[in-house]
C-alpha cells in the first residue's frame, strides 16, 4: 500500500525538477487555490526548486480566512442568547468578526463549543433537548457534504432543537472572479484537490475553457505539488488550455456523487460575499426551501450591525495574490499569531500563517 | 478543518444510528469517521476525511501509476542526456 511518504520520494522531487528545468522558457504566474497547498509549499520550500521566473500565487483557500465578518457577527450574536448552544469548528472561533470574536464571547458567558464536525453538534442537541444548538457551518465543498449530512439526519431523526448558521463557500466561481480581476497576473492555476474529490473537474473545465488556461487539481504532497506545477507549466508552454487531473488517486472525473446528490437536497446556490474578495456571484450556499425549518436566521431574528471595520490588514491582497504576506506592513510586527490582525494569520491554513512558520 | 492527510481505515463501528461508520488512523490519532459519501471503502483502505466524513477513498492503482510516471520522467532525462 502507498503512503503519504512515497509522495515525498527526495529522487521523483529531483526528476520533476529537472523536467521542469528543460520545459520552461519564460516566465510563468501560477496559483495555488488551497491553504492546505500553500503549507506544503513554504514547508518544503517547494517554490524554491522551481525554474527561474516560475511564480507561485496563495490564493484564497483558507476557509475561516474568506468567512464574511457579518457571519461570524452573527454567530456571536447567536451565542450571546441563554438558550443558544453556539458551535463551530475550532479554527472559527478564533476569527474576529467586525469588533470581536467567538472564543471571547465564550469569556463573556456564552456557550460556545468547537467541534470537529457537525456530527457532533446533532449528538449535542440530543443530549441537551432543553437547548438550542446552532452550528456555524464554514468551509469549501470539502466539509459542505458533512453540513448536509448533519442536517438530513436531524430531519430523518426528528432532532428540532438543532439549526445550522450556514456561509458554505464555493470554491470554482471565486477562482473565476480572480481571473476577472484587472490586476490578476494569473496564467493558470493549481486547483484544490479536495474540493475536486467531492465537485469533480467538471466545474473548472468550464471555467478553464472560458478563460482559456489551464487549470490542473493538485493533491498536498511534494510530488503532487511538483507533478500539477509540471503538468500546468508543459500546457502553458504549449499554449494548450483546459482541466487537468494530477491527483489521480482521490479524486475522479465525476467527483463524489453520493455528496453531490446529498448537497443538491440541502442547499441552493447564492452569492455571498468573500471576505476580502467581495460579492462573488454563485460564490455560496444557503439552505434549500425544504431545510428551512433548520436554518437559524430563520428560527432567530437579528438585528444586522455595522459592517467590516478598516484596519491596517492587507489580507484582501493576500487573498487574492497581489502580495505576499512578508510584504504587509504589519508582517510579524504589530500581527502575530498570537496577536492577529487578520484571519489570514489566525488560521492554521491561513498564508499569513504559512509565512510566519517558515519564513518568519 | 481540512485535513490534508489521509487516514487508513482500522475497522468498521457499525451502530444503528450510524450504520457506515469506519474508526480510521490519521498518524497517531484514532477517530471516527462516517463513511456514507464512500459505501465502497474497507478495512486497510485510505480516506480522505474532512468534518467527520470520509469524501475520497484513495485508489492504489492510479497512486502507483502516478509514481511509476514520474520515475519514467526521470530515466527519459537519463537516456535523452548524451553519454
Ligand atoms: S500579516 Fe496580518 S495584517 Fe498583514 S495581511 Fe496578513 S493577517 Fe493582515
Amino acid at each position: 500500500m502507498t503512503t503519504p511518504r512515497d509522495f515525498r520520494q527526495p529522487a521523483l522531487v529531483l526528476n520533476l525538477r529537472e523536467a521542469m528545468a528543460q520545459r520552461v522558457t519564460r516566465p510563468w504566474t501560477l496559483m495555488e487555490v488551497c491553504g492546505g497547498q500553500t503549507h506544503s509549499i513554504l514547508r518544503y520550500g517547494l517554490d524554491r526548486l522551481l525554474p527561474e521566473g516560475v511564480e507561485l500565487l496563495h490564493g484564497p483557500g483558507c476557509p475561516v480566512c474568506v468567512t464574511p465578518s457579518e457571519g461570524i457577527d452573527r454567530a456571536i450574536a447567536l451565542a450571546l442568547e441563554p438558550q443558544i448552544i453556539m458551535t463551530s469548528f475550532g479554527d472559527m472561533l478564533r476569527v474576529r468578526g467586525s469588533t470581536t470574536d467567538l472564543l471571547s464571547t465564550r469569556a463573556e458567558g456564552g456557550d460556545v463549543r468547537a467541534l470537529l464536525s457537525p456530527l457532533e453538534a446533532l449528538r449535542i442537541a440530543e443530549e441537551h433537548p432543553q437547548k438550542e444548538v446552532v452550528f456555524f457551518a464554514v468551509g469549501f465543498e470539502t466539509t459542505a457534504p458533512s453540513t448536509a449530512m448533519a442536517v438530513s439526519e436531524a430531519k430523518r431523526r426528528k432532532i428540532h432543537n438543532f439549526s445550522l448558521l450556514v456561509r458554505h463557500v464555493r470554491v470554482a466561481p471565486a477562482m473565476e472572479a480572480l481571473i476577472l480581476d484587472p490586476r490578476s497576473r494569473i496564467d493558470g492555476f493549481l486547483a484544490a484537490g479536495h474540493v475536486a474529490t467531492v465537485m469533480g473537474t467538471r466545474e473548472i473545465n468550464d471555467i478553464a475553457h472560458r478563460h482559456q488556461i489551464p487549470i490542473v487539481v493538485t493533491g498536498f504532497e511534494p510530488i503532487d505539488l511538483l507533478g500539477g506545477i509540471y503538468q500546468c507549466l508543459s500546457h502553458l508552454e504549449e499554449g494548450r488550455y483546459g482541466a487537468m487531473n494530477a491527483y489521480r488517486r482521490a479524486v475522479k472525473e465525476e467527483g463524489n456523487l453520493p455528496a453531490q446528490t446529498l448537497m443538491k437536497a440541502v442547499f441552493d446556490v447564492i452569492d455571498l460575499p468573500w471576505r476580502g474578495l467581495g460579492m462573488i456571484p454563485n460564490g455560496g450556499y444557503c439552505l434549500s426551501p425544504a431545510f428551512r425549518d433548520y436554518d437559524a436566521e430563520v428560527r432567530f431574528s437579528w438585528d444586522p450591525q455595522q459592517p467590516d471595520l478598516q484596519s491596517a490588514c492587507r489580507s484582501g491582497d493576500v487573498l487574492r495574490g497581489i502580495i505576499k504576506p512578508d510584504l504587509c506592513p504589519a508582517f510579524g510586527t504589530s500581527c502575530t499569531p498570537e496577536h492577529p490582525l487578520g484571519a489570514t494569520m489566525v488560521s492554521g491554513e491561513g498564508a499569513c500563517a504559512a509565512y510566519f512558520h517558515y519564513r518568519g | 478543518m481540512c485535513l490534508a492527510v489521509p487516514g487508513q481505515i482500522q475497522s468498521l463501528v457499525a451502530s444503528e444510528e450510524a450504520p457506515t461508520t469506519a474508526r480510521v488512523v490519521f498518524g497517531g490519532m484514532t477517530t471516527d469517521v462516517s463513511l456514507a459519501f464512500t459505501p465502497e471503502a474497507n478495512v486497510g483502505d485510505y480516506v480522505i476525511v474532512h468534518a467527520g466524513c470520509a469524501i475520497a477513498l484513495l485508489d492504489e492503482a492510479e497512486a502507483l501509476e502516478t509514481l511509476e510516471a514520474f520515475r519514467a520522467l526521470g530515466e527519459g532525462m537519463a537516456s535523452a542526456e548524451p553519454s
